[in-house]
């Protein structure tokens, strides 16, 4: 992986934890947020926190989504109790957010600050540096006033404190919060680059009791610096994005991946669709997938997915048997045939006739239920080996009396998409004559 | 420094490169690469290994070489400073300083590092350096590249059969840069198939940030006459893809360039909230797939209508710039024959060798070592026991628990008889000498022969040997006597017909209870009948028992008397006295170690010193 969304409440503990490391000479943010999941006991988590049930309270979902406040998730309880009561309404409940839906599971709970003046900074990676981003008018769409926004780039060998930050604030920052401002901005860019943040971005930010508090906090961790960084990050979990909720069948060879070496992906799209794909490789499974939107079968396109990696013969032969149970449960209503494509671009080392090996045990298994769903199935593949692996192919399809075309390296990745969907072509057209 | 190339050239034939990290595979896949190339020399100077120095032997064609192999790059750069690039293998964790001090070292020109997962802000940062001191870096997470006919980086374009498919073992006129490393095997067959072949292809790895981008490289293909046209695959994601873009529209490209990006298909995803931050301001648009493809074709790149089409716009390219006479095909080389690994010849059973050795009680190769057949956690579930243990290794038989059993109270019996004797004397007179227990163990065990622990087996071989050939046991007492042998397994320095052995009693009374046939032990018991008459000692002892008691078992679980025979003389029984007496000399051993017991002198009082004043003068 690379660049992941954490959790506002992950954000917001690692600066108050880290406060006096980098913005030691400033009042120090309390850091009062606590995170409510389905099984936090709300009635507990007063003696823990006390300053729950003695002020104003803000509570909102913390589940990698913005725009809360627009579809009606912020909220300013007078208590706690309202507070409880607000999250146990939405807990567990769906809401959908843009053309997303998915359940409400995660809820941040912290003081509300009463504050004058909204600020906005953001923290940005790119190849030459980082770049900060600051406007004294946040708390808004930041994009709805960008010409507020003054940019400030960091080079990679550059140092924060070698550079007057102070002078390059907006004109219209108010003077006596200039210094305060730019001594933050350094402190953030220092946090930010010492914890391996690949974004961070604080909109607003608020100036209460001359404390500098981060009301909504959105940041992105590079996850491979675990490994330098682990001990500042503390407990650190990478939410799923809202919205990504897995089918039993995607559940299953999710903890198959997280289980095994090899990579094994599967995501169903269209479990009624006619097209589905069996394909080895990231990036093949990607031209795959391509080609037949490209060709104007997304409708048809039932599922992605890929292994990779080397698999056992055990593993491909579940992934298998699940693609296989999906797309024989139910025929196409209107009797037409559905298609299979086993795909792969030129293996480097992996033995094609072994990891065939698991495909081919499955598809054995499936002999009844795919001449029932009128499958008709599509191989193309090379790599080492890979002679035998199409033999077994085409042996396969004389033995199971269901139609294998079975293609090596002298034909084009991606034909077989179109001998498939041609023949769907056809067959369509034949029926209309 | 190496001999000076153009700026636009980082590899060629005589490119030499250190390999960081200890990678036998793909360093014998790079000589493999260079020998099919008839390159003059191998392109692997040294190899970097933090935790070894010496030297890798490896193939060049048939025969062997050494390559030498330094602790620091430091050191393999001092000693080789005509490699200038070196294939970095180091982990996520290493990569980053390794790459660092290789960026850093004069002589070094490019760094290609293999690993996932290096922190962006180290990339960064070695972005940086390169950039300062003129250096290239290819990946982080990438397989590499090639350069057709020249070099190799690690295990770039598979197996060797299928470089030489792709006929990558000398150059064509097409030149390619792509993100993924897993598909620069398929762009190679594309390019093949329809063209005069690869020039160079580099990938420059799955990060956000690659060390060198498509442009870098597209820019060096653009300097180099020889590279007549070019291909880019691209990605969904990131916005590398536009500085072609700009390049394209500004005419710092102007060679053909066929250019596709992956990942059109991510518009019927259920798409991740976009959150309104300063990264979505440029437009999430701009890095799908779609727009890149479309801003490409655009700035007058020749872009497919989809992936499927690829194979033909490089074709179409190719044959017009044939046509046009800009383009002249080059030659099909044929490649040198590179050997095939005996191990491979072996699995494709194209060879075959006699062996030198065999067994046919156990097998390690599986993924549990085998007792004849048995794997081990099979013997322990099964509660084989030590005497089942026994039955596989020595006698290749799973043994009923009755027999067993009967091993096991053999070494239990055997198991010690105290200092005293020979064995566990000699072992503590070693352990005593500070010998280690080993050494006090194999000392203690060469004094078990004819004369100590060996009645055991002497015992079956003369009552099998009178038994089976059908003479009374009367016969074989005379016979005896007028040879000059006493019986072995006969007799007892205390115990009498009177005073009986516990142990004989026991031993006996088990066989009649469990042996379905005691044909030995019913010999021998009238043997003693007529041996006991001349002297109340002379009965059947426990040596003799336990041997005779062997051989009935041994018929009992179906072996003839000729087997029972074969077995004793390879020793089985004497091996059960072993067995059982190392357990006894063993503790013996740790016990003087354990009370610190100093070297043992023989007094002289016990010993008779008969030395003659002077020698006997031989004339």
């Amino acid at each position: 992986m690379a660049q992941r969304g954490i959790r506002e409440f992950d954000g917001k503990r690692m600066l108050a934890a880290h406060w006096s490391t980098y913005f030691g000479q400033l009042p120090a943010y309390p850091g009062q947020v606590v995170l409510v999941a389905p099984d936090t006991d709300l009635d507990a988590l007063p003696k823990e926190h006390p300053w729950l049930t003695k002020q104003k309270l803000v509570v909102k979902p913390d589940q990698l989504f913005g725009k809360r406040g627009k579809h009606g998730l912020i909220k300013v309880a007078e208590t706690y109790d309202e507070a409880k009561q607000w999250i146990a309404e939405r807990m567990n409940k769906e809401v959908t957010i843009g053309k997303v839906t998915d359940k409400l599971t995660h809820f941040l709970i912290e003081p509300y600050v009463p504050h004058e003046g909204e600020y906005y900074v953001a923290i940005k990676s790119d190849r030459d540096g980082d770049t900060i981003y600051f406007s004294n008018h946040g708390g808004v769409d930041i994009e709805e006033v960008w010409d507020t926004v003054v940019e400030i780039h960091v080079g990679v060998a550059e140092d924060i404190n070698q550079l007057d930050i102070e002078s390059r604030l907006p004109a219209d920052t108010p003077a006596d919060k200039r210094k305060l401002f730019a001594d933050f901005v350094r402190g953030l860019f220092k946090f930010y680059r010492d914890l391996a943040y690949a974004f961070l971005e604080i909109n607003p930010f608020v100036v209460s009791d001359s404390t500098i508090v981060p009301l909504d906090l959105v940041a992105r961790l590079d996850d491979t610096a675990l490994f330098e960084c682990g001990d500042k990050w503390g407990y650190i979990t990478f939410p799923a994005p809202f919205g990504r909720r897995f089918t039993k069948e995607e559940e299953y060879i999710k903890e198959m991946d997280e289980k095994s070496g090899a990579s094994l992906k599967l995501t169903i799209l269209n479990p009624k669709g006619r097209v589905w794909t069996m394909v080895a490789g990231g990036g093949a499974s990607v031209i795959y997938t391509d080609t037949i939107v490209d060709l104007g079968y997304g409708h048809e396109l039932a599922n992605y997915g890929e292994y990779s990696g080397n698999p056992s013969t055990s593993e491909t032969y579940e992934y298998a048997k699940t693609i296989l149970d999906l797309m024989t449960r139910e025929k196409d209503p209107q009797g037409r045939p559905k298609f299979l494509l086993i795909g792969g671009g030129i293996a480097n080392f992996t033995d094609v006739a072994k990891t065939f090996t698991g495909i081919t045990m499955a598809l054995k298994e499936y002999k009844e239920r795919l001449k029932e769903a009128n499958v008709r199935i599509f191989v193309r593949r090379g790599g080492p080996n890979y002679q035998e692996g199409l033999r077994m192919m085409r042996e396969l399809g004389k033995e199971l009396g269901v139609p294998i075309e079975v293609y090596g390296p002298e034909m084009h990745m991606t034909r077989i998409v179109n001998l498939a969907l041609g023949s769907a072509e056809e067959a369509a057209q034949g029926e209309k004559k | 420094m190496a001999e000076k190339r153009p700026d636009y050239i980082l590899f060629d034939r005589n490119t030499k490169a250190i390999v960081y990290g200890y990678q036998a595979a793909p360093i014998q896949r790079m000589l493999d690469f260079d020998y099919a190339c008839r390159r003059d020399t191998p392109s692997v100077a040294c190899i970097v290994d933090p935790t070894q120095d010496g030297y890798h032997k490896c193939f060049w064609g048939a025969s062997e070489i050494l390559v030498p192999i330094y602790r620091t790059i430091r050191e393999a750069a001092a000693k080789h400073p005509d490699a200038d690039v070196l294939v970095n293998f180091a982990s996520f964790r290493s990569a980053y300083p390794t790459s660092k001090e290789a960026l850093e070292t004069d002589t070094i020109r490019t760094v290609a590092i293999i690993a996932e997962g290096v922190p962006e802000h180290r990339t960064k940062e070695l972005i940086h350096i390169a950039k300062q001191r003129n250096k290239w870096i290819i990946g982080p997470a990438t397989v590499g590249g090639i350069a057709a006919g020249a070099f190799r980086i690690g295990n770039t374009a598979g197996t060797i059969e299928n470089i030489i498919e792709a006929r990558l073992h000398r150059p064509g006129s097409v030149a390619y840069v792509s993100k993924s490393g897993g598909l620069s095997n398929e762009l190679n067959n594309i390019v093949a198939r329809n063209s005069d072949g690869v020039y160079e292809g580099i990938a420059i790895g799955g990060d956000r940030y690659p060390g060198s981008t498509f442009l870098d490289h597209l820019l060096r293909f653009e300097a180099n006459p020889e590279v007549k046209m070019m291909v880019m695959f691209g990605e969904v994601g990131g916005l590398d893809e536009y500085d072609v873009v700009e390049a394209l529209k500004d005419g710092r490209i102007t060679k053909p360039l066929v250019a596709w990006c992956i990942g059109t298909c991510s518009k019927i995803f259920p798409t991740e909230v976009q959150f309104g931050h300063a990264g979505a301001r440029a437009g999430a648009e701009r890095e799908t797939a779609d727009a890149k493809n479309k801003a490409l074709r655009e700035a007058g790149a020749i872009v497919p209508d989809s992936f499927d089409d690829f194979d033909a716009k490089i074709r179409e390219t190719y044959e017009r710039l044939v046509r046009e006479g800009k383009l002249v095909p080059k030659p099909d080389i044929e490649p040198q024959k590179v050997p095939m690994d005996y191990a491979d010849a072996v699995r494709l059973k194209l060879v075959r060798r006699p062996t030198e050795f065999m067994t046919t009680i156990s097998d390690d190769r599986g993924e549990e070592p085998k007792y004849c057949g048995v794997t081990i956690s099979e013997v322990i579930e099964q509660n084989y026991g030590l005497g089942g243990v026994l039955g596989l290794l020595w006698f290749k038989k799973k043994l009923p628990k009755w027999a067993t059993n009967f091993l096991e109270m053999v070494v239990l019996i055997t198991a010690d008889h105290g200092p005293a004797v020979s064995g566990a004397h000699n072992a503590i007179v070693a352990a005593r000498a500070g010998k280690d227990l080993i050494s006090a163990l194999a000392s203690g065990l060469l004094t078990i022969g004819p004369r100590f622990g060996g009645a055991v087996n002497d015992a079956a071989e003369y009552f099998t040997f009178y038994h089976d050939a059908g003479y009374s046991p009367d016969f074989m007492v005379k016979d005896m006597k007028n040879k000059g042998i006493n019986i072995p397994g006969i007799g007892h320095r205390i115990k009498s017909v009177r005073n009986p052995d516990k142990r004989v009693e026991l031993l006996k009374e088990y066989a009649r209870k469990h042996f379905p046939m005691t044909p030995y032990l019913d010999y021998a018991l009238e043997v003693e009948k007529l041996t006991t008459t001349k002297r109340e000692n002379l009965i059947l002892n426990v040596d003799g028992c336990i041997g005779i008691l062997c051989c009935d078992m041994l018929r009992s679980i179906g072996y003839t008397p000729e087997e029972v025979k074969e077995f004793v003389s390879l020793g089985a029984l004497n091996a059960l006295f072993v067995l059982g007496r190392s357990i006894g000399l063993m503790g013996h051993v740790m016990d003087q170690k354990r009370l610190k017991t100093r070297l043992y002198r023989q007094p002289w009082d016990e010993i008779l010193y008969l030395m003659p004043d002077k020698p006997e003068e031989v004339k």
